[in-house]
């Protein structure tokens, strides 16, 4: 399956920009930038909190800026025509995640949370080494479509992982942890996320034609056959078991998510958005019929009050009421337009979580809608840099790779985002580089990596034409 | 497959146009909604931030705040005297909320008031921290003591002081009161305990009823007074010392039943004068009767009557029904039936007889101040309504002032000041088996002609023999020493 590497790739596409400069440059000056940004805001932290500049601003600075100028130079060397508004765009995120982690490390009502800023660092760096981990050994995306089936299995062991007895942790209702003593715990789910859609990918690109083109017409919609429907009814079951399982919502949504968009990739038929909507509306509300933590969730999005009332109240009904939903949306109404200023806010009310699952809440209050809008613009910009590399990528494994991830990333803002913003019902998920979380962190550095491979393959000018060995043996003959 | 990554692409952006969307409808659009959502914890930990603002009588504070140890709540809010001031400042409680004017006035306690935003902001460049404004109430610190220690020596009830001329609201009495310092702060042990015990539910006294104004009573006998002005008003009769036409026993108009006088008294055809200073119930039924439901109704309504008064404290509305027929009106107009009056309201009465006609809109809020004293707002005296003329408010005083002078309500009499009032006593209960309220409303007038007050007292449920329960005997003193209290005050 791995043939492909050598096959003449300036036939496939003409979207790659063939001779483009590098904008290696570029990046470098919106790296300073990236950094910069979170130093001031750090700096602003403190200020505002202890009256004083923090002592950990120069360590703070040169830890951001060290892991900067490696992915950096890692991408220079080993990517160079690799997109550059990625690796400033994830900086940004997660130096600015780092200043609001330590703003809430220094609360007052989290007394728990203390150290949390330098272990997000220490994962971020982790997450950059493995970034240039995967630049530097991951020389063609395209090795990865020999691992599809070893992808899948990968895949699965990995969303198991969790409900292995005495491994798994229920934290809070959701089964999505696993504990590693010594190493706390870990999300299997996010990195399950990059592996199942390498899976996907390659699987999409063998089948993609007997799933798009064999298939009935009924009603102005293409209808696959039974047989092409397998798959997407094998996926649409793990889900629901994540679901059911796991009670885990976001993840479930995500890959189901993930799956529906690279098959309609794969195969251009709109027939299988129908379906995937469908069949995710059908398994959602399956499940929520009987799912007393899922039952919660929608109560709570759909009265949040009420349920701050209850949660306030101590209703001992055998449901976990939680106050967090209200807490948050109070959070970013007090933010207002222009916010509190950093570490000037109380989102550290919402208590739980308030540094993961509902980081954006902090924004919120304390950066306004000035400052979301701001962040999630900046989510947005690297979906459509990632969605924009699957365009320029010159193999069907690329793009279906790139707009598999791009498409679970957009998705993950987008659950997590709205979820704490009350537009959909919560799940817990983290927001990528900005939540605390190691797992969450170096799951995205590693996407970034693939996407930032994918994307240098793509804008890498075509190589000259190999000289002609038997060009040269006919000059030597020519009379 | 490039044309289903654009559609892709556009949906990733739809997805981040909801959020952004929803991102501006949560904090631009319900922003403020949220931000001052009661149950928002951010609201409390605001309003107790800094030091609050002061409610003043008499140039004191009768607030005060405390610097306490907690994470959330720097300040806690104390009270000097509290029981006795609470139905006037209400409770500021960092667990649970404020009413009253700590309430209503909470944006120039905390400083929040747009009104002092500028100041707010010179605080800020100059370094200073954020101070609240103060509240400078009409309350007379003498008048309400004497109510409050009134109302103690003789039971549950309500005393109203107002000064008849501008309406400002000189005493406002409630006993059982509360302490708002029980429960100003947000301990678990303390005060939650002190709050639950305070609550209806546990307290059948209920000490949380501001009843000088939000409680409605029976006015009783003190209605007649109500009566009488419409009887003037609408041209009925035009005399105080003219004989009416009041045959006794009085037998209701459409009924069957004689409407019986308290004990012997002479009511046939008696005058007004007369038929006020015995309290005649067959006299005034049958005002209200002869004149009927409509224009009893007008009357009473210019008094106040039917509307919640804002002082700026909410009240209760007083009830004079409108669909009765003639012998419902007749008890209506003695002050039974549905008749039903907060203390405030028979206090807006006599204050209106007073003022010569004029009912000034009663008011407790006399200046709203920045923290370094400065008049951010005052309030200016407001005419009401003109419940009765010049001419026959005088005629009702003149009256009111027999049954002061050698009536039911000799209990009142100040030497040198020219007192009018009237008794009541108020029969509630089924068949009236409980204990009456006993009323008493007066004024004081000095020898300049002036009126420096008017008060309206209630007092319920005297354990007392039912037979010695009179406006006369248990009302009376108090508002007596309630207007010595005010016209001392003013010398």
């Amino acid at each position: 399956m791995s043939s492909t590497t050598n096959s003449p790739t300036h036939h496939t596409s003409t979207i790659g920009a063939i001779g483009a400069p590098s904008r290696r440059n570029t990046e470098l000056v919106l790296l300073a930038f990236a950094v910069v940004i979170p130093v001031f805001a750090y700096a602003n932290v403190g200020l505002a909190m202890n009256d004083e500049v923090p002592a950990g601003l120069l360590g703070y600075g040169l830890g951001l800026g060290l892991l900067a100028g490696i992915g950096h130079l890692a991408v220079r060397k080993f990517a160079p025509y690799a997109d550059p508004l990625m690796l400033p765009l994830a900086t940004l995120l997660n130096g600015l995640g780092l200043v609001v982690i330590w703003r809430l490390d220094q609360s007052k009502r989290l007394s728990n949370y203390a150290d949390a800023a330098p272990r997000q660092l220490l994962y971020s760096a982790l997450g950059v080494a493995l970034l240039v981990a995967v630049l530097i050994f991951l020389k063609d995306h395209r090795v990865l479509q020999r691992y599809t089936y070893i992808s899948m299995a990968g895949a699965l062991f990995l969303l198991i992982l969790p409900l292995v007895p005495g491994l798994g942790a229920n934290i809070y209702g959701a089964k999505i942890w696993i504990n590693i003593p010594g190493l706390g715990t870990v999300q299997p789910g996010e990195f399950a996320k990059i592996v199942l859609a390498v899976f996907f990918a390659g699987y999409l690109m063998v089948k993609r034609d007997a799933l798009a083109l064999a298939s009935r017409r009924f009603m102005g919609l293409y209808l696959p056959r039974g047989r092409d429907l397998g798959p997407i009814l094998v996926v649409w079951v793990i889900s629901i078991l994540i679901l059911v399982f796991e009670t885990d919502l976001g993840t479930s949504l995500l890959f189901f998510g993930m799956f529906v968009i690279m098959l309609y990739v794969a195969t251009e038929r709109t027939s299988w958005i129908v379906f995937g909507l469908l069949m995710s509306a059908v398994g959602a509300v399956g499940v929520a019929s009987f799912e007393p933590h899922i039952q919660t969730r929608v109560q709570a999005w759909l009265d949040p009050a009420r349920e701050f009332q209850l949660s306030r109240a101590g209703v001992q009904d055998g449901i976990l009421h939680s106050e967090q939903a209200m807490q948050a949306l109070w959070a970013f109404g007090s933010g207002g337009t222009l916010g509190t200023g950093l570490g000037q806010g109380n989102s550290d009310l919402i208590g739980f979580a308030a540094n993961s699952d509902f980081i954006l809440a902090t924004f919120g209050e304390e950066l306004g809608l000035a400052g979301v809008m701001a962040i999630l613009l900046l989510y947005g910009l690297i979906v459509e840099r990632g969605v924009r590399t699957a365009l320029a990528a010159r193999d069907p494994f690329g793009k279906l790779l790139a707009v598999g991830l791009s498409g679970a990333f957009a998705l993950q803002v987008f659950v997590v985002a709205g979820g704490v913003m009350g537009l959909i019902p919560l799940t817990g998920m983290t927001l990528p580089f900005v939540a605390y979380g190691g797992s969450s962190v170096i799951a995205n550095w590693a996407l970034i990596g693939i996407l930032l491979r994918i994307s240098d393959t793509a804008r890498r000018p075509a190589p000259a034409p190999a000289p002609n060995p038997d060009a040269e043996m006919t000059q030597v003959v020519r009379p | 497959m490039n044309k289903p990554l654009r559609r892709i692409a556009i949906f990733c952006g739809l997805l981040v146009l909801a959020l952004l969307i929803r991102d501006n409808w949560i904090q631009y659009v319900q922003a403020d909604e949220l931000r001052t959502d009661k149950a928002n914890r951010r609201v409390t930990i605001e309003r107790y931030g800094t030091p609050r603002g002061n409610i003043i009588v008499d140039g004191k504070a009768i607030t005060g705040s405390k610097e306490t140890s907690g994470t959330d709540f720097k300040f806690k809010r104390t009270y000097t005297n509290g029981p006795m001031w609470a139905p006037v400042t209400g409770y500021a409680s960092q667990a649970f909320g404020a009413n009253q004017l700590e309430s209503i006035e909470d944006g120039i306690l905390t400083g929040n008031d747009d009104r002092l935003f500028f100041r707010n902001t010179l605080d800020m460049l100059t370094g200073k921290e954020r101070e609240g404004g103060n509240v400078v109430t009409t309350l007379n610190a003498a008048a309400q003591k004497a109510a409050y220690e009134g109302l103690k020596d003789r039971g549950k009830g309500a005393v109203v002081a107002l000064e008849p001329s501008t309406g400002k609201i000189l005493a406002l009495a409630s006993f059982p009161s509360y302490d708002p310092s029980s429960f100003a702060g947000n301990s678990t042990t303390t005060d939650s305990k002190a709050w639950t015990k305070l609550q209806k539910k546990n307290n059948p006294d209920d000490p949380m009823l501001n009843r000088a104004l939000r409680e409605v009573y029976p006015p009783g006998s003190t209605f007649k007074v109500v009566t009488a002005a419409a009887a003037l008003e609408h041209g009925l009769y035009t005399d105080a010392d003219a004989k009416t036409d009041s045959p006794d026993p009085w037998v209701m108009e459409g009924t069957t039943t004689k409407l019986p006088n308290e004990g012997n008294i002479p009511c046939k055809n008696a005058t007004l004068r007369v038929a006020l200073k015995f309290s005649c119930n067959t006299v005034f039924g049958k005002v209200g009767s002869d004149l009927g439901n409509d224009k009893m109704l007008e009357t009473a309504k210019k008094f106040g009557f039917t509307e919640e008064q804002f002082t700026p404290t909410r009240t209760s509305a007083s009830v004079f029904s409108d669909d009765m027929n003639p012998s419902q009106t007749a008890l209506s107009s003695i002050g039974q039936f549905n008749t039903a009056a907060t203390p405030l309201q028979m206090a807006m009465v006599a204050s209106a007889v007073a003022n010569n006609g004029t009912l000034m809109k009663p008011y407790m809020i006399d200046e709203l101040q920045t923290n370094n004293l400065d008049a951010i707002e005052k309030t200016d005296p407001e005419e009401m309504s003109k419940p009765l003329s010049a001419e026959n408010a005088q005629k009702l005083q003149s009256m009111m002032e027999t049954v002061v002078e050698d009536g039911t309500g000799k209990n009142a009499q100040i030497s040198g000041v020219k007192v009018g009032g009237k008794t009541g006593t108020a029969q509630h209960g089924v068949d009236n088996s409980e204990n009456p309220y006993a009323w008493f409303i007066s004024y004081a007038k000095l020898d300049d002609g002036s009126a420096p007050v008017a008060v309206a007292v209630v007092v319920e449920d005297q354990n007392a023999v039912r037979d010695d329960i009179s406006g006369g005997g248990l009302a009376a003193p108090i508002a007596k020493s309630v207007m010595e209290a005010v016209i001392k005050s003013k010398k």
